[in-house]
C-alpha cells in the first residue's frame, strides 16, 4: 500500500507515461470514449424514463377507457350494426365480477367527441365548453388540481345532484375578471345556473381534455340533458399489480354478456389500455437502458483493451529500462506494479474525465429540452452505476495491464540489457 | 569477498551447445581491483554476469562475502544486487527521461528508502563524481564520460560490496577513459573492491591485479604495478 502512495511510485508512473504523450493522449481517449458513451446514454435512457414517468404521473398507470360501439356479427336473434349504449349500472355489474378493478366511474360528456359543446354565461362573456358528468371518484382515478379554495366535485355533490362546477383554467380567464375569484361564482351552463367550487389547473389526463373543459356532477348531467341510464364510457383503474391486458378482455367480455353481444365480436366495445401502453413504454426504456448498459460496457472494454495494446508496444520499447531498473534492484513483483499501475491510472484518469465530460453533455441535454414536451427529465445516473463503472475499469486496467506487465518480467535482465 | 570454484557455464545454440566458461577458479580479496581480460569469446563478459548474478552458472559455487550464490530466485536476485552489487555498462545505461540525480538515486529507492535521505546521498555520490551541477540535467544533456561518471554514482550510491564494471571505457575516448579511470582508482583508495572487464591493455594496467581469460580458462593471474590514471590526463 505505501507503494501506492510514494511520491515516487507516481513520478515513475508520470515519467514513463509522460515520455510518449501524443500516444497517450490517444490511448486515454479510447477509454475515455468509451464511459462517456456509457455514461449519456445510461443517463439519456434515465431521463427517457423520468420523462414518461412525468408524463404519466397525473393519470393511474393501469387505467383502461371503454366505450360502446355497434355489433358487427348477428347474435341471439339481434342482426349486425345494432347499436350499443353502455348504461350506468353496468359499471356496478363490472365491479362486481372483475375482482381486479379498483375503481370504475361512467362518464357523460357534452360537446367533446363532436356534438355541440355547452353555452357557458356569465354576464356579457359566453364560451362554449365541452361538460364531463364526472363522479368524484374520477379523482382518484386522474388526479385533478384544484386551485387554493376550490374542491372537486364531491359525494354529497353527486348524491344531490347539486348544481355546481369545477371549471377549467381558460373558462375562469374568459368568464370571469382577472382579479376576480371565481369560487362562489355562478355560471349559467345551456341556461341553468351552476355555482363555481373549484378552477382545475389543466393537466393532459385523457387524449381529448383541454383547459376549457367544465366537470359537473354525474348525477346532475343526467338531469340536465337527460341521459337516464346510459353512460359514454367508463374510466376504470385496475390495481397495480393486475395484468391490465387481462382485465381488459374481462371488460369486454361481461360487457359482451351484459348487452348479448357475440363474444368473438371484435367492434361492439371499444378501449384504450393505458396499462399497456404505459408498460410497452415502459418496457422500450428499461430495454433501453439494458442497451446503454450493454453498449456502454462493451465500449468501456474496447478502450481498456487499447491502453493493454499500447502498454505492450511501450513494455516492448522500454525492454531496456526495465532490465536496468531489475540490474539495479527492482524485483519482478515491482517491476509488474509499475506497468499495472500506469494502466489503472490511464484507465481511472480517462474514466473520470469520461464521466464528467458525460455529465456536462448530459446537462446540456436536458437544459435543452427543459421546456418542450419531450419526454425527458432529470437524466442521472445512478451513483452505483458510475462506481460499477469505475470499479468495472479499475478491474479491466489490472487484468489487461496484467499482460504486459508479465510480459516485461519475462524477459531475463541479462537479455534486457542486451538489447539495444 | 568473491570466491568461485570450477565454474562451468554453456549455451544452447540449437543443437550443438557452445562451452563458454570450462571450470573457473578465482577468489577476490575486499579492497582489490582486478582486470579481467580477453579477447571477445573469451567468456569475460559471461563470468561477469554470473557475478553480477543477471546469468547462472551451470555448475560450482560462487560466494560472495561468505554468502552462498545458488538457487536463486528472480526476486532475491534482484535483492543481492541491490544490496551487494553495483552495476558499470559500456553503454551506460542510464534512464532517459529521468535527471542524473533521479538515476543516482534509483537503486535507493529500490532499497525502500525515504526520498529526501535517498536524494541527500545520490547529491552526496554525484558531488563524489564531480557532478553536483549538473544533477538535474538529463542524460541526453550530458557528454559521454559525465553520463558514466553518473553511472558509477549509480553503481556506487547503495554502497555495494563489489562494484562490477563491464568495459566502462568501450564507449568513451582515451582522455576522457583515463578520466573516469582515474574515479575508479580514487574509489578503489577508498577500499572498495572493483572488477573491470576490458579487452584495454592500458586499461587493464590501471588496476592492479590481471586475469587473463582465454577459451573459457583462467591462463594467467598476475598482481601488477598500478599505472596511476592521473600521471596520463
Amino acid at each position: 500500500m505505501r507503494f501506492l502512495f510514494d511520491k515516487n511510485t507516481w513520478q515513475e508512473i508520470f515519467g514513463s507515461i509522460g515520455k510518449n504523450k501524443t500516444r497517450t493522449i490517444i490511448t486515454v481517449i479510447g477509454v475515455l470514449w468509451g464511459i462517456f458513451i456509457y455514461i449519456v446514454l445510461a443517463g439519456a435512457s434515465k431521463g427517457l424514463d423520468n420523462g414518461f414517468e412525468r408524463n404519466f404521473e397525473t393519470v393511474a398507470k393501469n387505467s383502461i377507457w371503454t366505450w360502446s360501439q355497434s355489433t358487427s356479427m348477428p347474435y341471439a336473434g339481434y342482426k349486425t350494426g345494432r347499436r350499443l349504449s353502455l348504461k350506468v349500472q353496468d359499471a356496478t355489474t363490472l365491479q362486481n365480477r372483475i375482482p381486479e378493478i379498483q375503481y370504475i366511474a361512467p362518464v357523460n360528456t357534452k360537446g367533446v367527441f363532436g356534438g355541440e359543446a355547452a353555452l357557458g354565461v356569465r354576464g356579457l362573456k359566453s364560451n362554449s365548453y365541452p361538460v364531463y358528468g364526472y363522479f368524484p371518484v374520477i379523482a382518484k382515478m386522474a388526479t385533478q388540481k384544484i386551485y387554493d379554495n376550490g374542491r372537486f366535485i364531491n359525494e354529497e355533490d353527486e348524491e344531490q345532484a347539486r348544481k355546481v362546477c369545477v371549471i377549467g383554467e381558460r373558462t375562469q380567464q374568459e368568464l370571469f375578471d382577472k382579479d376576480e375569484d371565481p369560487i362562489g361564482g355562478y355560471i349559467r351552463l345551456d341556461g341553468i345556473y351552476f355555482q363555481v367550487v373549484g378552477v382545475h389547473k389543466f393537466t393532459q389526463t385523457t387524449p381529448f381534455g383541454t383547459d376549457g373543459d367544465v366537470y359537473i356532477p354525474f348525477s346532475t348531467f343526467k338531469k340536465l340533458y337527460n341521459t337516464g341510464d346510459n353512460a359514454q364510457y367508463f374510466t376504470i383503474a385496475a390495481y397495480d399489480d393486475a395484468d391490465v391486458v387481462q382485465v381488459e378482455k374481462d371488460i369486454k367480455a361481461v360487457l359482451k354478456s351484459i348487452h348479448r353481444v357475440h363474444p368473438d365480436d371484435e367492434r361492439a366495445f371499444g378501449a384504450f389500455n393505458l396499462g399497456e401502453v404505459f408498460n410497452r413504454i415502459m418496457g422500450f426504456a428499461n430495454g433501453l437502458t439494458f442497451v446503454s448498459l450493454i453498449v456502454g460496457l462493451a465500449t468501456i472494454l474496447a478502450g481498456v483493451i487499447g491502453i493493454g495494446n499500447i502498454l505492450l508496444i511501450s513494455v516492448k520499447e522500454r525492454t531496456k529500462e526495465l532490465g536496468i531498473r531489475r540490474a539495479l534492484g527492482a524485483t519482478p513483483r515491482e517491476v509488474r506494479s509499475l506497468i499495472i499501475l500506469e494502466s489503472v491510472f490511464l484507465t481511472m484518469i480517462a474514466g473520470i474525465v469520461g464521466i464528467i465530460m458525460g455529465a456536462g453533455v448530459l446537462n446540456l441535454i436536458n437544459n435543452l429540452t427543459q421546456d418542450n414536451d419531450f419526454p425527458y427529465t432529470n437524466p442521472t445516473v445512478p451513483i452505483p452505476l458510475v462506481i460499477g463503472a469505475l470499479l468495472v475499469m479499475v478491474i479491466l486496467g489490472t487484468l489487461i495491464g496484467l499482460i504486459p506487465a508479465q510480459r516485461a518480467v519475462s524477459i531475463k535482465p541479462i537479455d534486457a540489457l542486451r538489447e539495444e | 569477498m568473491i570466491e568461485i570454484k570450477d565454474l562451468h557455464k554453456s549455451y544452447k545454440m540449437g543443437s550443438n551447445s557452445l562451452h563458454v566458461l570450462k571450470g573457473i577458479n578465482f577468489k577476490v580479496e575486499e579492497g582489490e581491483l582486478v582486470a579481467i581480460m580477453g579477447s571477445s569469446g573469451s567468456g569475460k563478459s559471461t563470468l561477469l554476469n554470473i557475478l553480477g548474478m543477471l546469468d547462472e552458472a551451470d555448475s560450482g559455487s560462487y560466494d560472495l562475502d561468505g554468502i552462498p550464490i545458488k538457487n536463486l530466485n528472480e526476486t532475491k536476485a534482484a535483492n543481492y544486487r541491490n544490496k551487494f552489487l553495483g552495476f558499470i555498462f559500456q553503454s551506460f545505461n542510464l534512464i532517459n527521461y529521468k535527471t542524473a540525480l533521479e538515476n543516482v538515486a534509483l537503486p535507493l529507492y529500490y532499497q525502500k528508502m525515504p526520498r529526501k535521505q535517498r536524494q541527500e546521498k545520490a547529491m552526496k555520490y554525484l558531488e563524489q563524481v564531480g557532478l553536483k551541477e549538473w544533477s538535474h540535467h538529463l542524460p541526453s544533456e550530458l557528454s559521454g564520460g559525465q553520463k558514466q561518471r553518473v553511472a558509477i554514482a549509480r553503481a556506487m550510491v547503495a554502497e555495494p560490496k563489489v562494484l562490477l564494471a563491464d568495459e566502462l571505457t568501450g564507449a568513451l575516448d582515451s582522455t576522457t577513459s583515463y578520466e573516469v579511470m582515474e574515479l575508479i582508482q580514487n574509489i578503489n583508495d577508498q577500499g572498495n573492491t572493483i572488477l573491470v572487464v576490458t579487452h584495454e591493455p592500458d586499461i587493464a594496467q590501471m588496476c592492479k591485479r590481471i586475469v587473463h581469460l582465454k577459451d573459457g580458462v583462467i591462463v594467467k593471474d598476475e598482481k601488477i604495478k598500478q599505472v596511476r590514471a592521473k600521471a596520463h590526463v
